[in-house]
């Protein structure tokens, strides 16, 4: 017992890395806080040109949205980070990163906001445009509100798994949480960062995680 | 040498692609079996644990939900790492090809024994009634009146599930194991010429597209007739 201590929760240790796990924490959320609404920007975005419903459009919109959800997000962010030097552009690594993410979420978030805008009575637009309003107040003023509080438990799972991902940053060596913690444990030789690290993110993510379920049990117990 | 012509080279060289597709196909067949097996041991794993819930006896309840939000809630890098790097300082050590099954298995299996049980709670009570009152067990009724119509709402948010953890066969890269993300980098990086990233690129959607397309046929084939 005494000897897992050592190795997995030693003092000495956390007195070490803590200030540096820190930092890949504030790492993390920056990151965090620039994917998340961009990507909620980008599939609000695809969701309503699907609205749209012109035929030719919708099938591109579908196009990319199966293209970047069949990759798996640290191909893609390896690809954008290792194969940009090629084309002799040179992105700063939290660009390159943040574009990664921006093609992936972007795809994820918009098929939620299609499912939800879809949700909504066609009633409601026609009743929107009869009383005056434009296409565009329509949707931003009646059908987007309802959509989105329809599909509001897709919305935060989506945001939890983002919010996970951004773990993968660390293949690029973008001092977030996992990144550091990896570096602490291999200058301690002790597996207690890599600990401290997990226990950040599930004191990080168990709330939204619990949420999530009562969330989703509720609206099965209503059905 | 015109733009073009430096990105056909770099991108699109057929020399470096015929020095390098034997190793991204081996890669393909790692990330194939891998994802296989993550899916034949994650799913089962996540159905036996919802269908032991049902019996709701308080502990081992309380055990499941903690284990299903602890794996929801670990981004699945961060369950690699400690599997590959932590567990070896206390002599456990396992090869990349466990550590990434190992993980993305716990993984699939809480979010399947989450989906799993919400399908359980959609069936209505009188179901598990009904066969009770007709002398079946209670497993009896969940094997042969619940599950299946539990399984049957569950398949479509489990398929768009099952693709994402499956796509986190790439993770594996990080603790080298030798799948197509791992073999196209370390041939890119060897060769100089980003071809070998593009044929790994090809091998993901030659993979994974066919799944995609199924997830949005059973979204509405499964879809729940109300």
């Amino acid at each position: 017992m005494a000897t897992l201590l050592q190795v997995f929760f030693n003092p000495e240790i956390i007195q070490r890395v803590w200030r540096f796990l820190l930092d890949g924490l504030g790492m993390t959320i920056l990151l965090s806080l620039v994917v998340v609404p961009l990507g909620l920007l980008g599939g609000l975005a695809l969701a309503m040109l699907h609205n749209l419903g012109r035929r030719s459009l919708n099938w591109l919109l579908i196009a990319y949205v199966d293209f970047f959800r069949a990759f798996p997000p640290l191909v893609l962010l390896v690809l954008i980070y290792f194969g940009l030097p090629f084309l002799q552009i040179d992105l700063p690594k939290f660009a390159a990163v943040g574009f990664a993410f921006f093609l992936n979420t972007s795809s994820y978030y918009g098929e939620v906001f299609r499912a939800g805008i879809e949700s909504v009575p066609r009633g409601q637009m026609d009743a929107a445009l009869s009383s005056g309003l434009s296409y565009r107040q329509a949707m931003l003023y009646v059908i987007v509100p309802q959509a989105t509080r329809n599909v509001l438990p897709d919305l935060i799972s989506n945001t939890v798994e983002v919010i996970k991902l951004t773990t993968i940053a660390s293949v690029v060596a973008l001092p977030e949480l996992l990144n550091n913690a990896r570096q602490a444990q291999a200058l301690t030789y002790n597996a207690t960062p890599i600990v401290l690290a997990a226990l950040i993110y599930l004191a990080m993510l168990w709330p939204l995680v619990r949420l999530l379920s009562r969330l989703e049990h509720k609206s099965a117990a209503l059905h | 040498m015109t733009g073009l012509d430096r990105f056909v080279f770099s991108f699109l060289n057929a020399d470096v692609a015929a020095r390098y597709w034997q190793s991204i196909a081996e890669g393909f067949l790692v990330t194939t079996y891998l994802g296989l097996a993550v899916i034949v041991a994650g799913i089962p794993l996540g159905l036996l644990l919802a269908a032991l819930r049902s019996f709701r006896i308080r502990p081992m309840s309380a055990l499941i939900v903690v284990f299903a939000d602890i794996f929801r809630a670990l981004p699945p890098l961060m369950v690699i790492i400690i599997l590959f790097f932590a567990f070896p300082y206390i002599d456990l050590s396992m090869s990349a090809f466990t550590a990434t099954w190992a993980a993305l298995t716990l993984v699939l299996a809480a979010f399947a024994e989450e989906v799993f049980w919400a399908g359980i709670l959609a069936v209505p009570a009188g179901q598990q009634e009904a066969a009770r009152s007709l002398g079946l067990r209670h497993w009896q009724g969940l094997g042969l009146v619940v599950l299946p119509q539990a399984v049957r709402i569950a398949i479509p948010p489990l398929t768009n599930r099952a693709i994402a953890i499956t796509k986190g066969t790439a993770l594996g890269s990080v603790v080298a194991l030798h799948e197509i993300l791992n073999q196209a980098s370390s041939g890119a990086s060897e060769s100089g010429n980003a071809t070998p990233m593009m044929l790994g690129a090809l091998a993901y959607l030659i993979l994974f597209i066919p799944f995609v397309g199924f997830g949005r046929w059973a979204e509405t084939r499964f879809a729940w007739k109300r």
